[in-house]
């Protein structure tokens, strides 16, 4: 019995699989797209979020809220990952060749300048604190398979929260000024979201270099 | 005040946990202090409330349908007033319980994240804000299942992190459906402007899907009792308390605000019906479980039945009144006394070693305070008076007999008796006879754990005694039925 | 319309891909990947959501969308340790 179970699952499961999509999809296809009333109610309000690129103006003004969870949602997963202690063999410093070190020579600096200018043109064009931070992690990684770098606990803490912090504190210290949370005087809007983008790559390129590693940084010897 | 008041619900717990990861070694005082302002913001909030009704936040100043909003009502009150209040004791107990073991150090931030999801989860009003908060909710209570670092409790937070994954996912894919018909995310608005389209239909039904997995309705329930029953004791407080509240709220405000009154009669009444099945599965488990974290798990499945009993009584005319009073105040109820049976289970537990029901009589009779903890809930979960499960469940029980529901009446008294099937076998360990068998050593408990499981067990009974001043909180700004 | 249709559909297909692999598929790594094609299904949607005749495309859909990623990739790599972590008892 349980044979004939375990034979007849996969044309249940794809059976169920076609009806549901199939639900959804005659749903979709009938929906009178909506009238677009979002899209003029953001690019009516683009002038005052600080920045000129839509996205940017979603992700950090009108809907800022939802990215300071995001936030938090990557420093938890990077807790959760420690707190699994894996304990996985350190990872060794790849041997020294001429090859890697050049290679090192030449991307290191040109990723920090990569990533520097991402941030910065993520007020206007697609770019931002993620893309950012991705490209600083893998410099981070490439130093640290060059054995060059292996920073202190309290480092990579530090690093890992600022993003958090700042952007928390950013959201508290608002209604002091505006009476809004989260709620930017329209003349520093953008200011203050470079701020919070400035942070958010520095803890994002060790939230991701540090999940690679998976491992977590032994505090000072007792 | 009111901007003051829910910021602090989010901002205090979420500082903490900041800081209580930057500072891993001084620990636990951050994290009661948050806890406390939480209980403090939701007891503003209430005052607020009560003096100039129903608030509306526009995080940002935008405003709908630009910006995220919060919406502060009774509901929402009631629920921040419960996890400050379940977080407080279980904060307590935590202190002792992770105080020397190394897993503490991550339970610190972990339970401060979860207690901001939580926060922010009550708070919002938003569809996608929700999905954003079901993730750190979700994301982080696997995470805080983890830290036994058993085998059991790492396959159980498996299963618990990709059934709340997919059940993330198909919420995500409804609100997606609503976004692609309304263009707005903002729930107030939204109510405004749905119709019973087809698009509506679908998408609520893929939101109701992953909500009733991640609140465990059963037959959707299948993850649950291994991750409350294997995870550490404080841990399996907060997910049987408080985890499967958050996403049942989400679900209990749709059901106002987006669900087209076109509902067709039978999809409530087979929502109570699965609740009638999740009565009788889980206290038909309970009572066969051989340990005793797993049946309080397994009571956790069928007291989460109750819940979906609000559906077919929600539709009760002038009692569906009574129904969402009956159900909000069994949430509030069930979190106080299943929070207190997980930590006097807990207390067992680490006196003896093991959770094996067979030999724990000399555990109980060792632990007294611990027993009548477990006894003042056990009386709250079997809804006997004075208690805050009677109450809850004699709204309920009104509405049901008002509306000529007898069927439902059937399964709630069944219910009751069953759940006390369990809880008396429980209890009877303080009356037998352990025989001329030695005593078993017994590992040391804190008295700091043993009263914070009576006192979450008080207020559960306390919630019968002095249901009005809750009652008239819960009633402002709450949905009128029929 | 007709090319906002094909993505919708797309989506939809990999929504229900993942969702049988997750089902049918007994290994970690198998059932991960399926979570991740069910999430990028649900992306294709929202993105599609986005499409607007003749005018802007809304970008309130991408902001979603790339907050949505950020948590896809966060909860694979707890996934993955996870898995990891469960290998290493065993």
């Amino acid at each position: 019995m349980p044979k004939l179970i375990k034979r007849c699952l996969p044309v249940l499961v794809g059976a169920g699989a076609v009806a549901l999509g199939a639900l959804i999809a005659a749903a979709w296809v009938r929906t009178q797209e909506n009238g677009g009333a979002m899209t003029r109610a953001v690019l009516e309000a683009l002038p005052d979020s600080g920045v000129s690129n839509p996205v940017t103006a979603v992700l950090l003004n009108f809907r800022g809220f939802d990215t300071l969870l995001e936030v938090a949602v990557l420093m938890l997963t990077l807790i959760a990952v420690w707190a699994l202690d894996l304990r996985l063999p350190r990872t060794e410093a790849l041997p020294p060749s001429p090859v890697f070190s050049s290679l090192l020579r030449f991307s290191g600096p040109l990723l920090v300048v990569i990533a520097g200018y991402l941030l910065w043109v993520g007020a206007s064009e697609p770019g931002g604190a993620f893309q950012a931070g991705a490209v600083l992690a893998g410099g981070c990684l490439l130093l640290r398979l060059a054995g060059r770098w292996n920073p202190g606990a309290r480092f990579v803490r530090w690093a890992v929260s600022v993003g958090l912090l700042v952007f928390l504190l950013t959201a508290i210290a608002m209604p002091g000024l505006t009476g809004g949370l989260l709620q930017y005087p329209p003349a520093s809007a953008g200011m203050w979201i470079l701020l919070i983008e400035t942070a958010a790559t520095v803890s994002i390129a060790a939230i991701l270099a540090a999940l690679f590693v998976a491992r977590e940084p032994e505090g000072p010897r007792r | 005040m009111t901007l003051w008041w829910s910021t602090l619900c989010v901002a205090a717990p979420l500082l903490a946990s900041v800081l209580l990861f930057l500072r891993p070694k001084r620990t636990a005082g951050i994290a009661l202090v948050a806890v406390t302002l939480v209980l403090i913001g939701a007891l503003g909030l209430a005052v607020v409330l009560h003096d100039s009704g129903p608030q509306f936040i526009a995080i940002g100043g935008w405003g709908a349908p630009l910006g995220i909003g919060w919406r502060i009502d009774g509901l929402t009150v009631t629920m921040l007033l419960m996890a400050g209040i379940v977080g407080w004791p279980v904060t307590i107990y935590a202190l002792d319980y992770f105080g020397g073991a190394a897993g503490g150090r991550h339970f610190w931030p972990l339970w401060m994240l979860l207690l901001t999801a939580l926060c922010a989860l009550f708070l919002s009003n938003d569809l996608f804000n929700w999905y954003v908060t079901l993730e750190l909710l979700g994301l982080s209570a696997v995470a805080l299942v983890t830290l036994s670092g058993k085998q059991a409790a790492l396959d159980a937070a498996q299963r618990y992190l990709y059934t709340g994954l997919v059940g993330s996912l198909f919420y995500l894919l409804g609100v997606a459906l609503i976004y692609n018909a309304y263009g707005v995310l903002d729930l107030a608005v939204l109510r405004e402007v749905t119709e019973p389209t087809l698009a509506v239909w679908v998408a609520l039904g893929l939101m109701a899907v992953g909500l009733l997995v991640k609140s465990a309705l059963f037959p959707l329930h299948f993850w649950l009792p291994a991750a409350h029953g294997s995870a550490p004791a404080p841990v399996s407080a907060i997910l049987s308390a408080l985890v499967v509240k958050g996403a049942f709220y989400i679900l209990l405000r749709l059901w106002f605000d987006l669900v087209p009154a076109a509902l067709p009669g039978a999809v409530s009444v087979i929502l109570g019906a699965l609740g009638a099945g999740a009565i009788i599965w889980g206290s038909l488990q309970a009572i066969r479980a051989t340990r005793l974290k797993m049946l309080v798990a397994y009571s956790t499945v069928a007291q989460l039945g109750y819940l979906a009993l609000f559906f077919p009584l929600s539709g009760a005319g002038e009692w569906g009144n009574a129904a969402l009073t009956g159900v909000v105040y069994f949430m509030v109820a069930h979190a106080c006394a299943k929070g207190a049976m997980f930590l006097a289970a807990g207390n067992l537990q680490r006196a003896a070693g093991h959770d094996n029901l067979v030999s724990l009589a000399p555990t109980a009779q060792a632990l007294p305070v611990s027993m009548f903890a477990f006894a003042i809930a056990g009386v709250s979960i079997m809804g006997l008076p004075p208690s805050g499960g009677f109450i809850a469940k004699w709204s309920l029980l009104s509405a049901a007999i008002g509306s000529g529901g007898w069927i439902w009446v059937v399964v709630m008294i069944a219910g009751g008796l069953l759940s006390a099937g369990y809880i008396f076998r429980v209890l009877s360990l303080s009356f037998s006879e352990s025989g001329a068998e030695p005593k078993p050593e017994l590992a040391p408990v804190a008295k700091s754990s043993e009263w914070a499981s009576l006192l979450l067990a008080s207020i559960a009974l306390l919630l019968g005694l002095n249901a009005l001043p809750v009652l008239d909180l819960l009633s402002i700004g709450l949905p009128r039925i029929g | 319309m007709m090319v906002a249709d094909l993505y919708a559909l797309v989506g939809v297909v990999l929504f229900v891909m993942g969702l049988s692999a997750l089902i049918l598929r007994s290994r970690d790594l198998q059932r991960i990947l399926g979570l991740n094609i069910m999430g990028t299904g649900v992306f294709m949607l929202l993105v599609t959501s986005a499409h607007g005749d003749g005018q802007a495309a809304d970008p309130v859909p991408h902001a979603m969308v790339l907050t949505g990623i950020v948590v896809a990739v966060s909860a694979t790599a707890f996934a993955l340790a996870l898995s990891l972590a469960r290998e290493r008892h065993k």
